[in-house]
């Protein structure tokens, strides 16, 4: 029955949706100001709707009901509550649930933050978005329902996938998809500026908090998955260039663009077109993000189970989206003014600059990711492109990126000057590079590259340091009270940048300087890494709800003190062929260390099993920069200028009205 | 007394030489050959486990095909000399640096290209749009809000 | 003109939406083998019913031959064994089987129980020869002609479709 009326929810929402996607944008092209009217109450209802269906999935895995299919693929009695709840989005059809569930979450944000926004916008913006659910419900209900019916109901479910046991899977999809999803929103109002002809400053002030708080949202989603894969693949890495990553990291680097130039656009009224393509650019990556995992085009850790016939709808839904909005752009693009005007050195053009990197870095990782499929498709001999092309071609790209990040917040708006800049830069500059020179010998082993890594960081740190200083020395009072008479914007985007820096120095030092062993190991025996020792006490046996494990006991010390135990596992889940490895990580601001089992030798009786032991210094750095990075994201949006007052008007008006459009 | 503590002595002795234990063993046996080995195998690809490089994985044929490269190491073969006899039996597949030739010219040197056209297709515009707005003169109704507002600076009523 | 240059994310799109939809029936974890046309590679094994008698790739010039890599722990390999019996019946080519990664017990019990379709089974027991053929997955066959060059690699299981479509008709052409 609840299954029924999950299905049913969805078939009523995809009316509502289809209500959504069309009576409004019509009446807003007529002028009807009733049809635009509907915007809001059906975006409304169709989050009610698709809440309810999604509860309906929940209450079935809650209950045990395996006469759900997906329910008896994904779960079983003994599975814990909490990896009963995250297998809702463990499989293909759930997941997909979950992607109309948050765009549908989007569009009630929507509804309800856009007073300040004419009706015919709204009205535009949430058509689109209706329009993009109609796709994903038609989708789901015809080709991919979570509510199918599996007669004779087993007694038990198949379990699900003991890698996704773990609460990176409870945290990790929800998140990435607000992101992902998130995007949705600066792409409908980018459509809807189109549709609209009202193309201008305003609508990029309207456009960047949306687009500040998806971006936050998939860093932070990005962050997690790295930080899942690092402890749970059990060996070390925490970023593979994997097909279905980089389907997550392409519109990351898109969304950075877009963020930037939503900046220039908003305070020349310039490029106004080029940022229209770049949300349309963005969330276009999203959607064949979505299509790459699902369609079996690809191979990948994490790809779906897939079906031709299934790619070819998400396919034929891409081309309509995507192809239907660079068609509108092409038509509409040529007739939007050129704003004002700015200099050739000036922040306008670093910005632009800033794009120019970052999408050609997305360009490049398309380029890659795809490489295998164009050239099967073409027929000749496969190729596999991995981290060896990856991270030769992305690294000489974003390096200028990284430059420039400490140049342009001081270059000032419409003309800059590069003496100006030079002198406020040159202490920062000079430490910067010699600090960069003499660390890596300070910690060890002296390479061009970490010092090359080592100085961009310390580069953008001190470039932002000089930056917030020069500030603040213009200003009078305590530390604390100039602090916060700061613009949140730009203390915003002061610790993004710091984000950044901070997560450049963990890559670089934890690249140039982690160390591995792969020994055969006894009880009693010992294995040195550095300052520390790890001796083995063997592997004891036991059981928890749904898998037996082996456990494995190291104690550490450093110098001779001790410095604690280690247990890394491996799980044998019921069902599963492969068992699962856990390492055990000792985590620390300046260093992890990491160790996991491999497989017992020796035969019976015998107690030695082959591990492996890592070095990982600074290796926490590159997940707290992404934090440090989402952190700033956060800070921007609780700037002045987003506040709603009591009235949800924003508490500053936009400065004009004469630019409302028809 | 002392003929209890000797025995005593002995156990606590033996007892630390066990608790000692030994260092552990490295998987492979020469560890200038090992590291090598596995720095190559970072670049290949496990063609059972296609998501893993020949490093990481653990399915059987990628253990048999890393202890292929240490024997062929061991003969005096160089990593070109490896790659080459993993690719004439498994195919470029089996790389996960494409190789550079022909066709991938455009895998290699597109992002650069596309780099260097960005930046001058930006600037050439940045260029061109400074140019059309410095030229453009006002409009009728512009100049006439230009002028009255210049009046008006100078003190006399719009 | 100039609107001609909004037209180019659009084009952009269209080819790549081309290319995923070719893409879509391809399955990209299929390791084409670059042997094709090339010599089969050379090899000296022991039989697998009779360690004493070795067989070498020399012995077999002059025939078209299939090579099919199996083993008794492999799954897939019992879904095409029968397959493979009932086509050894038909005598249309000789089947010679490679034993791959196995034990001379187990793999003789495993013929007793399901038949046993090859002239003679090669005993790999370390996959060397295996590796020298490109070997990634088991079951797998080759198509070997009377030069001793390799024209054709089955990845996966022998079907009844495959046999019919491929196999026999390429046998056919080489020892005409």
């Amino acid at each position: 029955m609840i299954a029924e009326l999950g299905s049913f929810s969805l078939m009523v929402a995809l009316a509502v949706a289809l209500v959504l996607g069309i009576v409004p944008i019509v009446g807003a092209a007529r002028g009807n100001t009733t049809w635009m009217e509907l915007a809001r109450p059906s975006a409304r209802a169709l989050f009610v709707l698709v809440v309810v269906a999604a509860a309906c999935l929940v209450a079935s895995f809650v209950r045990d009901d395996f006469s759900v299919l997906y329910v008896a693929t994904n779960s079983t009695r003994a599975l814990p509550l909490r990896y009963k709840l995250a297998a809702f989005w463990g499989g293909h059809e759930g997941s997909m649930l979950l992607w109309l569930l948050i765009l549908s979450f989007w569009m009630f944000a929507v509804s309800l933050f856009s007073r300040h926004l004419p009706l015919a916008m709204v009205a535009r913006i949430l058509g689109v978005m209706g329009l993009i659910g109609v796709g994903f419900l038609l989708f789901i209900l015809l080709t991919s329902s979570p509510f199918e019916r599996l007669l004779p109901a087993p007694e038990d479910g198949r379990d699900l996938n003991p890698l996704l046991q773990d609460p990176g899977m409870v945290a990790h999809p929800p998140m990435l998809y607000m992101g992902y999803v998130g995007f949705s929103v600066a792409f409908a109002f980018a459509i809807a500026a189109l549709l609209g002809g009202n193309l201008d400053a305003t609508w990029a002030r309207w456009s960047r908090p949306w687009t500040t708080v998806a971006w936050s949202f998939l860093t932070l989603g990005i962050c997690l998955g790295s930080a899942w894969a690092y402890y749970t693949l059990g060996w070390g890495g925490w970023w593979f260039w994997d097909p279905v990553e980089n389907a997550s990291f392409m519109p990351w680097l898109a969304g950075t663009a877009l963020m930037h130039s939503l900046a220039v656009t908003e305070k020349r009224g310039a490029f106004k077109v080029w940022t229209v393509l770049l949300a349309i650019f963005a969330f276009s990556l999203s959607l064949l993000g979505t299509f790459l995992v699902r369609s079996g085009v690809l191979t990948s850790v994490h790809a779906f189970a897939n079906d031709p016939r299934r790619g070819v709808f998400i396919l034929l839904f891409l081309a309509v989206v995507i192809g239907g909005s660079l068609a509108l752009y092409a038509w509409r693009a040529p007739k939007v003014g050129l704003g004002e005007r700015f200099e050739l050195i000036s922040r306008e053009t670093l910005l632009l600059t800033n794009n120019v990197l970052f999408l050609v870095a997305a360009g490049a990782v398309l380029l890659g990711t795809l490489w295998p499929l164009f050239v099967d498709a073409l027929g000749l001999e496969k190729q596999s492109v991995g981290p060896p092309y990856f991270n030769l071609v992305f690294v000489p790209l974003m390096a200028p990126a990284l430059f420039l990040m400490g140049i342009g917040p001081l270059a000032r708006w419409k003309k800059a000057s590069l003496p100006e800049i030079g002198i406020r830069l040159k202490w920062a500059f000079g430490v910067s590079i010699v600090s960069a020179l003499l660390l890596p010998l300070a910690l060890g082993k002296w390479s061009a590259l970490a010092a090359f890594g080592l100085w961009m960081a310390l580069w953008v740190f001190a470039a932002t340091v000089a930056n917030l200083w020069s500030r603040l020395r213009s200003l009078s009072g305590g530390l604390a009270s100039r602090l916060r008479s700061l613009p949140r914007g730009y203390l915003g985007m002061l610790t993004a940048h710091v984000g950044v820096a901070v997560f450049i120095g963990g890559v670089t030092l934890v690249k140039s300087y982690e160390s591995e062993k792969d020994v055969q190991i006894d009880v009693g025996d010992t294995v040195a890494m550095g300052p520390y020792t790890f001796q083995f006490k063997g592997v004891e046996d036991g059981a928890r709800e749904n898998y037996i494990y082996g456990r494995g006991t190291f104690e550490v010390t450093r110098n001779g003190r001790p410095a604690g135990t280690m247990h890394p596992e491996k799980r044998q889940f019921v069902g599963q062929s492969e068992p699962s490895t856990v390492a055990a990580i000792d985590r620390g601001l300046t260093r992890d260390l990491y160790v996991s089992l491999g497989e017992a030798v020796g035969g019976t009786g015998s107690t030695a099993w082959i591990v492996r032991v890592y070095y990982k210094p600074f290796v926490d750095w590159v997940w707290g920069g992404c934090l440090v990075m989402a952190l700033g994201g956060t800070l921007a949006l609780s700037d002045r200028r987003y506040r709603l007052a009591r009235s949800g008007r924003p508490a500053i008006e936009p400065a004009l009205s004469a630019t409302a459009p028809a | 007394m002392p003929s209890r503590i000797l025995p005593l002595a002995l156990v606590l002795l033996t007892l630390a030489l066990c608790a000692a234990g030994r260092e552990a063993v490295p998987v492979g046996q020469d560890p200038a050959i090992e590291r090598r080995m596995m720095t190559l195998a970072q670049e290949l690809r496990c063609l059972v486990c296609q998501n893993q490089t020949l490093a990481d994985s653990q399915a059987p044929l990628a253990a048999d095909l890393r202890q292929e490269i240490r024997e062929l190491m061991q003969k005096g073969q160089s990593d070109e000399q490896v790659k080459q006899y993993l690719v004439a039996r498994y195919g470029d597949f089996v790389l996960y640096r494409p190789p550079l030739k022909s066709q991938t010219w455009l895998l290699w040197f597109g992002p650069g290209v596309l780099l260097v056209g960005g930046l001058t297709a930006l600037y050439l515009a940045i260029l061109r749009r400074r140019r059309l707005l410095a030229d453009e003169p006002l409009n009728p109704d512009q100049e006439e809000r230009a002028l009255a507002l210049l009046s008006e600076d100078e003190g006399q009523p719009s | 003109m100039r609107y001609l240059r909004y037209l180019i994310p659009l084009a952009a799109f269209l080819v790549l939406t081309g290319f995923l939809f070719k893409g879509l029936w391809i399955d990209p974890h299929t390791v084409p083998s670059p042997l094709i046309d090339k010599p089969a590679p050379a090899f000296r094994l022991t039989q697998v019913a009779d360690a004493g008698k070795t067989l070498s790739r020399d012995e077999l010039l002059g025939k078209v031959w299939l090579l099919n890599v199996w083993a008794s722990w492999c799954v897939s390999c019992r879904e095409e064994h029968a397959v493979l019996v009932d086509f050894a019946r038909t005598g249309v080519v000789p089947i010679y089987g490679l034993d791959y990664e196995d034990t001379r017990d187990a793999a003789m019990k495993w013929l007793g129980t399901l038949g046993n379709p090859y002239q003679a089974s090669l005993f790999d027991p370390d996959g060397r020869v295996g590796i020298d053929y490109g070997v990634y997955g088991v079951p797998e066959t080759y198509v070997i002609d009377k030069t001793g060059t390799i024209r054709y690699k089955q990845i996966g299981p022998i079907t009844p479709e495959v046999l019919h479509d491929k196999i026999v008709p390429l046998v056919r052409k080489l020892n005409a």
